[in-house]
């Protein structure tokens, strides 16, 4: 019992930087229609920004977190405009080849400015943990599950609440319409992407002090953010954060249980038997991508 | 505009021809093939430090046979089919007469059938699968201990340490894997009940889920096996779940003083397996080598941390020199035999070749020294036992 509530525990702790990363992603995913292979480096840009903010300028730990998420932003609309835009309307394949190029060159400036070998955060958490009955988790756990669904939930009323949430629905919707009405969809794009590259942002610099931050951190990240955006239906983000929510606990039961080897290999095969009973994703839109 | 891109291009090619082909009349090449990157791009550093300082330390006494010799250093990434694809690229293009590498057990493995192929040996510095001299692969000469070798050793004073029964969590490769197996029946025959065999992938970051599992099981001692990033992080959650166990990690890739850095207090009171032991170089078995070996180490400005990896690099280079010299020339086959007459003694003891695996076809396998240190107050200590 008391080993099945701390499974539970860390899924829930985990789920919600997956259910970022997965919402991030979906966001550029379902509404530019890019794959973006640069999420995974945003990600890790996220968490060495975070380092870098810390140990080299020594900014407290909580303000270089929002800076990192800020500066996520900025460097995800700086992606959008110097590589998308000039390519807009291009085929899927050589918008693919360009993210593909950018996810290249970032990892390895990051490699080549900080080196292989990875970087530890330090963080003003108690190194004891917090003993909840049978359970025991860490403070830095508990900030990070409680960082992630604020920003999980102010996303949600940014998306239906503001202006500019509803102009990006309106495009996701039918560009060719949400232009007729006056919309900036060229102006739209760079907010989405920015906003996606944002979260993936938050998530690393989040993650990043719980974990260790290395230039190859973002792809597994990356890998993990596609297989919740597939789980959940491309574009939907009640999907993504659901999705990244069953990753988690299945990762963690499947290596409580089943077996600790294969824990990445078990979320992939839940995606497997879901696309098989339903081929786009849990929560399906109507349309589909590619 | 474009013909001056491509004549440019050209005009580089050239000149990058020419400088190594100038570099190969003067130089002897040792291949380095190593994870610079990637899950043990900590300990693939240490190393390849660890191999330039002997480089050169011998180019400045004058060098092998009249020449200089030269490191030709490429990563493998922490990946199996980079180790053998960078083998092969040192070998058929860089024509190294013999190889320093691959660091992990599975990247030492994926590079062996390249250097049948080829015809090169190559010296294996920290691989620890017995499956490595094993195998009939006569190219193979390694210095660092198999865990057979390890669990042999750490046999002798198991039953001081009063373990009942222990649970094993090792990285999903062929080094975990084989740990658990000749470390579990060392174990048994002293008596000591093997439990739990939790397994984490190479590059996993969360192993939460399984130190949940040990926190429930009534073992008392957890062995762990994997690199430094990954204990780092093991022992972190360890603390963060609250789990009280006694720690003993193996494998030699700890680096203890990063453990300290990096976790904290969270490695108090851990124990571990180690093949040279910088905070105490009079008891190593070359005191004068050693002290050396870690005032340059210093000088350079590397982390103190890393020396307890970067000896495999030293050793292993000069074991690779001494079998230049006795070769007479820098050629495969004759540094091949060569290996066999090789009786040095390194920073972590006596480099001889005993022969292993199949008859005709043996590897070379030395007999490395292992020492038990442990980690009390954020420091290193020797226990007495």
């Amino acid at each position: 019992m008391q080993e099945l509530l701390q499974h539970l525990a860390n899924a829930l702790l985990l789920g919600s930087t997956y259910a970022l990363l997965g919402i991030g992603l979906t966001l550029i995913f379902g509404i530019m229609r890019v794959v973006n292979f640069t999420h995974g480096e945003l990600y890790s840009f996220g968490a060495y920004a975070v380092f870098f903010l810390e140990a080299a300028l020594g900014v407290n730990f909580f303000v270089a977190i929002v800076v990192a998420v800020i500066a996520g932003c900025l460097l995800g609309a700086l992606i959008e405009f110097a590589l998308l835009r000039p390519i807009q309307g291009a085929d899927i394949d050589t918008t693919m080849l360009v993210m593909i190029g950018a996810w290249i060159f970032m990892q390895n400036s990051e490699l080549l400015y900080w080196g292989g070998v990875a970087k530890s955060i330090k963080t003003p958490f108690p190194e004891a943990p917090l003993q909840l009955g049978l359970i025991s988790v860490s403070w830095l756990r508990i900030f990070v599950l409680v960082v992630g669904s604020v920003l999980i939930v102010a996303t949600y009323f940014f998306i239906d609440h503001t202006k500019l949430g509803k102009a990006i629905r309106a495009t996701f919707q039918d560009h060719d319409t949400a232009a007729l009405m006056g919309i900036n969809i060229k102006g739209i794009y760079t907010a989405t992407f920015a906003l996606g590259s944002g979260l993936a942002a938050a998530a690393g610099a989040l993650l990043g002090p719980v974990f260790l931050v290395t230039p190859t951190m973002g792809d597994i990240a990356s890998l993990k953010a596609f297989a919740i955006v597939i789980l959940g239906g491309l574009g939907n983000i009640t999907g993504a954060t659901i999705g990244g929510f069953i990753l988690a606990f299945v990762e963690e039961l499947g290596a409580g249980y089943v077996s600790s080897g294969y824990r990445d290999a078990m979320g992939f095969v839940i995606i497997i038997v879901i696309l098989l009973f339903k081929p786009t994703g849990l929560f399906t839109r109507a349309d589909r991508i590619g | 505009m474009r013909k001056l891109a491509g004549l440019l291009a050209s005009a580089a090619i050239l000149a990058a021809g020419a400088v190594t082909g100038a570099n190969a009349q003067e130089t002897i090449k040792i291949g380095v093939n190593e994870p610079l990157t990637g899950a043990f791009a900590a300990s693939g550093n240490y190393v390849t430090n660890g191999a330039k300082i002997a480089a050169d330390e011998i180019n400045a006494k004058g060098g092998l046979l009249g020449k200089k010799i030269q490191l030709v250093i490429e990563d493998n990434k922490s990946n199996p089919t980079e180790a053998a694809t960078v083998g092969e690229k040192l070998m058929v293009r860089d024509k190294v007469p013999v190889m320093l590498g691959a660091w992990g057990s599975s990247l030492t493995l994926a590079v062996m059938p390249k250097m049948m192929e080829y015809k090169v040996p190559m010296l294996v510095e920290t691989s620890s699968s017995g499956k490595i001299t094993k195998a009939g692969n006569p190219y193979i000469f390694r210095i660092s201990p198999p865990s057979a070798i390890e669990a042999e050793a750490f046999g002798k004073i198991i039953d001081k340490l009063h373990i009942k029964k222990a649970d094993f969590l090792v990285i999903n490769n062929d080094w975990g894997l084989g740990t658990a197996q000749d470390f579990g029946a060392m174990f048994k025959k002293h008596g000591i009940k093997v439990g739990l065999v939790e397994r984490m992938g190479e590059s996993d970051q969360d192993m939460s889920a399984q130190l949940a599992k040990f926190k429930a099981s009534d073992a008392d001692t957890l062995m762990v096996t994997t690199a430094v990033d990954q204990l780092t992080l093991i022992f972190k959650q360890a603390a963060a779940l609250g789990l009280k166990k006694n720690f003993i990690t193996t494998g030699g890739s700890q680096n203890p003083d990063q453990l300290i850095a990096q976790a904290g207090a969270a490695v108090n009171d851990t124990k571990h397996l180690v093949f040279f032991v910088p905070w105490v170089p009079e008891a190593t078995p070359d005191p004068a080598a050693s002290k050396r070996f870690i005032a340059e180490w210093k000088k350079r400005g590397y982390n103190f941390a890393g020396l307890t990896e970067s000896f495999r690099g030293y050793d292993g280079i000069r074991a690779i020199a001494a079998a230049i010299e006795k070769a007479g020339k820098a050629d495969p086959e004759a540094i091949r035999k060569a290996f066999w007459q090789v009786d040095i003694t390194g920073l972590n003891g006596r480099i001889k070749f005993n022969k292993e695996g199949p008859a005709g076809k043996e590897s070379g396998q030395s007999v490395p020294t292992v020492y038990l240190i442990e980690i009390e107050n954020g420091k290193v200590v020797i226990p007495k036992i």
